[in-house]
């Protein structure tokens, strides 16, 4: 209900915004903002974006756009440069260019990776209780005769790995 | 510039190709192969009988204790 009520308000203000403009006549444009206009992107499978990079050119770099409609013979290098340079952003080894983000994340990582450690052992020093007397030595030695009597796994696994005609493990 | 995409698609589409291809080939002879000799290996003198007596003797079974 209320939110309703608040929706209707805000329709209420941008219908009378525009109706304002348009009753005005002469300013039928509205100022469009900067991200509803085409847009430079340096971008590798955008060659051709669809602004120049340059939008509002100096008193020189306009001279040097008339010269430009003049043969390019008379340019020199440094003004070919300069007309790329406001077409442009980076060319594309600038754009292809790698970073060094790769070191910032990896050290990220592995820091919080080392952090999460330490927790562990503070964990098991502080918090936990003692494990289950099943995990003795004597337990788990009996544990793994049983499994040798049953011949646990006898052609790639345990049993595999016990001499019993020696009583050992297999060298 | 030329080409972009297909460039890109051709070096990929071998590349993955070659890794999915050689991924078998690791796997068959490095898991496959070897895990099928072991159990010929296994089975080749293999005597049930012999086996079970000295399960038996161990006394591991509850249906057939030691005698």
């Amino acid at each position: 209900m209320l939110a309703s009520r608040a929706f209707s308000l805000v329709g209420k203000r941008a219908l009378s915004t525009s109706i304002c403009l348009r009753a005005h006549g002469h300013a039928g444009v509205v100022k469009a903002d900067d991200f509803s206009l085409p847009a430079y992107v340096d971008r590798r499978d955008v060659p051709l974006p669809e602004v120049a990079f340059v939008r509002d050119l100096s008193a020189q770099q306009k001279a040097l756009k008339e010269k430009e409609k003049a043969s390019w013979t008379a340019l020199s290098a440094d003004e070919k440069v300069e007309l790329y340079r406001i077409k442009f952003n980076e060319t594309y080894a600038e754009m292809k260019k790698g970073t060094n983000e790769w070191k910032t994340v990896l050290g990220g990582v592995l820091f919080f990776l080392g952090l999460t450690g330490l927790l562990l052992i503070w964990q098991k020093h502080f918090m936990y209780g003692p494990v289950p007397h099943t995990f003795s030595d004597e337990w788990l030695s009996a544990q793994t005769k049983r499994m040798l009597d049953m011949r646990i796994n006898p052609v790639e696994g345990i049993s595999s790995q016990w001499d019993f005609e020696k009583n050992e493990w297999k060298k | 510039m030329r080409r972009l995409l297909a460039r890109r698609m051709k070096f990929h589409l071998f590349g993955a190709f070659l890794v999915s291809l050689g991924c078998a080939a690791i796997y068959k002879f490095g898991v496959a192969e070897p895990r099928k000799r072991a159990y010929a290996e296994f089975y080749r003198n293999y005597d049930p009988m012999k086996d079970f007596e000295a399960m038996r003797r161990a006394g591991v079974f509850e249906s057939a204790p030691p005698k």
